[in-house]
């Protein structure tokens, strides 16, 4: 691992768009496996990303404050500082995609992430293939049928192009993930989604997957673009089915 | 002191006839058999007891006045017959007159209480010394011994009911003798006592001795009430400390009050209960220790089995690049990782089993659809192996059951019998009934010694370790199922016999807690029953005909009471005779009826639905 050490961090570390200027995806690993973590590295570099490594909870955020990557694989059971409380850290100042690394999918380990932020899991012993399709959907920008500039959806105003999200001209802050189930949900608000096709649409699952991805991250986008999370009116849940978009109101 | 104020605690117990009540009581409350056995035994001592009182006091208080009478009856006598042998008789005017005048001497010797009455009797005619006593107070029998002996003057006695004019009859005793006169045949003189006063006494000692009896009964089953009482409320209260402590309070204690016995059981109650709740307590840690264990070597052997599993993917991809020997190698490894881990996570849902860590997720689902998502999901091995699988269902079927469960179990059942099938089509039936589901998947290939029935569920269990093996299960498929069903409180049950394939019937109840009671579906396979297209509701246009399905009928259609021992004994069933096989065939049409015998024999024999654990 001596090809990301500090100095290849240091390197890259410009202010704005350091990913774009390299032409190449950069990835934060989290792990505290070295093996693992090497062979994740030789993995990514062969899918064309750019590996950083961080072995240590308590180090996480400042290599993610110099490396600045495009997304963060993050190991949830973590020597120094603990996965769950990094990911809360990430989300205190970024919207950067991540994703969990877990031993334990059956657990309440995996809604900790969750709440805490992350945007999907991977369960040990992962697929290669499996882990890059998640990370590249993650990566994936709003699809390209960008037809429609704006969307209305409740008293909300959703830019299609611009990633922005208004209240009364004032902007919400998003993670891209939340963008994107705000956006599933406000393209076709007269349907009704059920928690498998926004899976499909968000998370890009083919197969059932874990239904817990999509309470989760309703709840967090409801905390944010609902005036009243309790009772929600952007989002609205249709018992036994799934959830829709409310009303455009002005 | 009965049971009333008990509430049943017996929820088995139906309801019972009115008459079944009294009988249930005294079966069901202690108390109450002491106090009506103590009430019947001292309503016969006091009975008994008051008898034999009554006996001896008759016979002392009688004897007493019957020496009495005696001695008055024999003093009266010789009175009479020395004033008679005193007499000259001369002249017969003045008999009557002596006799009278004897008559109130003798009588006047007692008092007019417990007095006595004498009656002298001749052919002059009947004198009392009282004309209050009837004559018919002498009994006949007397009088007739005394006539019969009238040169007898002994004196003669037996008992009476003296008769008073006045109307009231009272028992007695009689003395007769006859009175030696010369010149006649003698006069009969009675001499009759009333016993009234006897009688009085021995009735008020009567009434005495009911009295007591009674109230000695009472108080007696007054306080065998109260014993009982004392006895079984203790034993009750360590009774419901066992109640509870079964329920799973095992912090609940009994009181312990004074030092005896009943101190002593509550103190072994109460003792017993920590002992078990320190032994459950250290079974439970145990069990929570070897869970996060198994949780722990989990966690740790995933995290480099991912690495190694990324590694053999980099390998298998640049296989091409190596040179024979290594890119083979890198293929087992490839094949073998998937394997490792399967047997890694059917390992780790084993033992989410076994410390009672699963549970279920029960919601409506349709059977249907699930049943088609899963074949949907092994069609590529069905594919792959060249089977033909059919879906038999008579409609709409929705039960309470845990979807994901569920359909591990059918996929572990219907990628089983794709193994064993042999390439020969794969029936998968469905059927419901009020209160249970059930789904039978039947292969045709090579099946199984009836015997192995229950082994099949058996961990690392295989039916010949010689045979190829093309899926390469990781052999807990078929116990994780069972774990699965027995989770449901459902049945899984296997049928299989050599050469004629395997039947594996999944049970389960429509409401996800409810005590499963019958099947729907037979366990023997409803082609081996009757030869005829499995039901009405099998597909239309079906290709395949029963004889299609049968297509080694020579031992297709076989001996369906071939048993263990009977097949064990033909090693070479697989090899069609056909001389055997048209014997057999004729014993199947021969035994049709008892079919259903051994389905329930094989049910029992596959996996004991009485008890569904």
């Amino acid at each position: 691992m001596s090809e990301n050490d500090g100095s290849t961090v240091t390197a890259v570390a410009e202010p704005g768009r350091a990913a774009d200027a390299r032409g190449r995806t950069r990835i934060l690993v989290v792990d505290d496996d070295a093996a693992l973590a090497e062979m994740l590295s030789i993995v990514l570099r062969n899918e064309g990303f750019e590996p950083v490594w961080c072995a240590n909870g308590d180090k996480a955020l400042a290599t993610f404050h110099e490396a600045r990557p495009d997304l963060v694989l993050l190991d949830l059971m973590l020597p120094g500082r603990d996965g769950v409380d990094v990911c809360k850290d990430l989300r205190a100042e970024s919207g950067v995609p991540i994703i969990m690394l877990t031993a334990k999918s059956d657990t309440i380990d995996v809604v900790n992430g969750l709440e805490a932020g992350a945007d999907d899991y991977v369960a040990k012993p992962f697929k290669a293939k499996e882990l890059v399709a998640r990370i590249r959907t993650r990566l994936r920008r709003t699809p390209e049928d960008a037809e429609v500039e704006t969307l209305r959806i409740g008293d909300l105003v959703i830019s299609v192009d611009g990633h922005s999200v208004k209240r009364n001209g004032q902007p919400i802050a998003l993670t891209p993930l939340e963008f994107d189930l705000l956006l599933a949900l406000a393209r076709r608000p007269w349907q009704v989604f059920s928690r498998e096709v926004l899976l499909e649409q968000v998370w890009g699952y083919r197969h059932a997957a874990d239904t817990r991805l999509v309470n989760v991250h309703v709840q967090r986008l409801r905390s944010k673009i609902e005036k009243d999370p309790e009772h929600p009116e952007i989002v609205i849940t249709v018992r036994g089915i799934g959830y829709k978009a409310g009303e455009a109101s002005s | 002191m009965t049971d009333g104020l008990e509430p049943l605690i017996d929820p088995l117990q139906p309801q019972r006839r009115w008459w079944r009540l009294p009988v249930d009581a005294w079966q069901r409350s202690l108390p109450l058999r002491v106090v009506s056995t103590t009430f019947i035994a001292s309503v016969v001592v006091m009975v008994l007891g008051g008898i034999l009182l009554m006996q001896q006091a008759a016979i002392g208080v009688l004897n007493a006045k019957d020496q009495a009478a005696n001695g008055q009856a024999n003093f009266a006598v010789r009175t009479a017959q020395s004033k008679l042998d005193a007499l000259n008789i001369d002249s017969d005017t003045n008999i009557n007159d002596t006799l009278a005048g004897i008559l109130t001497d003798i009588s006047d010797k007692s008092g007019s209480t417990g007095g006595y009455y004498v009656i002298v009797e001749s052919q002059l005619g009947i004198q009392k010394s009282s004309n209050d006593i009837s004559e018919s107070s002498v009994p006949e029998n007397l009088r007739e011994w005394v006539q019969s002996r009238h040169n007898d003057t002994r004196l003669w006695k037996a008992p009476t009911e003296v008769r008073t004019l006045s109307g009231q009859n009272v028992p007695g005793e009689a003395f007769g003798t006859v009175l030696q006169v010369p010149g006649t045949e003698g006069y009969q003189v009675y001499v009759i006592f009333p016993m009234e006063q006897e009688a009085e006494t021995l009735r008020s000692l009567q009434r005495a001795v009911v009295i007591t009896g009674a109230v000695l009964i009472f108080l007696l089953t007054f306080i065998a009430g109260l014993v009982a009482r004392q006895v079984v409320s203790p034993i009750r209260a360590a009774r419901r400390a066992a109640e509870r402590l079964a329920s799973g309070n095992l912090e609940d204690r009994m009181t312990v009050r004074g030092k005896d016995d009943l101190a002593r059981l509550a103190l072994s109650m109460n003792y017993m209960a920590s002992e078990l709740q320190k032994q459950i307590t250290q079974l439970e840690e145990l069990s929570r220790v070897q869970q996060r264990f198994v949780t722990d070597v989990s966690h740790e052997l995933r995290t480099p089995l991912t690495t190694v599993r990324m590694a053999a993917e980099m390998l298998y991809e640049a296989r091409e690049d190596f040179d024979p020997v290594a890119s083979r190698s890198a293929e087992l490894l490839q094949v073998e990782l998937d394997r490792f881990e399967s047997l890694l996570s059917d390992l780790l849902e084993i033992s989410r089993f076994d410390a009672g860590a699963a549970v279920l997720a029960p919601a409506e689902t349709d059977i249907n659809q699930l049943v088609e998502r899963v074949v949907g999901g092994t069609a590529s091995l069905a594919d792959s192996s060249d089977t033909e699988i059919r879906i038999h269902s008579p409609g709409p079927i929705s039960a309470e059951i845990d979807s994901r469960r569920i359909e591990r179990v059918l996929r572990n059942l219907l990628v089983n019998a794709i193994e064993h099938g042999e390439s020969r089509p794969i029936d998968i039936l469905l059927a419901s009934d009020d209160h249970a589901v059930a789904i039978a998947v039947r292969d045709h290939g090579v099946g199984f010694e009836a015997a192995q029935a229950k082994q099949v569920f058996h961990r690392f269990w295989r039916a010949d370790p010689s045979r190829e093996r093309r899926i390469g299960g990781t052999g807990l498929g078929l116990s994780i199922s069972m774990e699965d069903t027995r989770l449901h409180g459902g049945w899984l049950n296997a049928w299989g016999r050599p050469g004629r394939g395997a039947q594996f019937r999944v049970t389960l109840p429509r409401r996800a807690g409810d005590i499963l009671e019958q099947s729907p579906l037979p366990l023997v396979p409803r082609d081996l029953i009757s030869p005829l297209p499995l039901s009405g509701t099998d597909e239309a246009g079906s290709p395949s005909s029963p004889d299609d399905r049968f297509d080694r009928g020579s031992d297709g259609g076989g001996s369906t009471d071939a048993f263990a021992a009977d097949s064990a004994a033909r090693p070479d069933a697989d090899r069609p005779d056909t001389e055997q096989a048209d014997a057999e065939r004729s014993d199947h049409a021969e035994h049709g009826s008892r079919i259903h015998d051994h389905d329930l024999a094989g049910t029992t024999a596959g996996n004991d639905p009485q008890d569904p654990r």
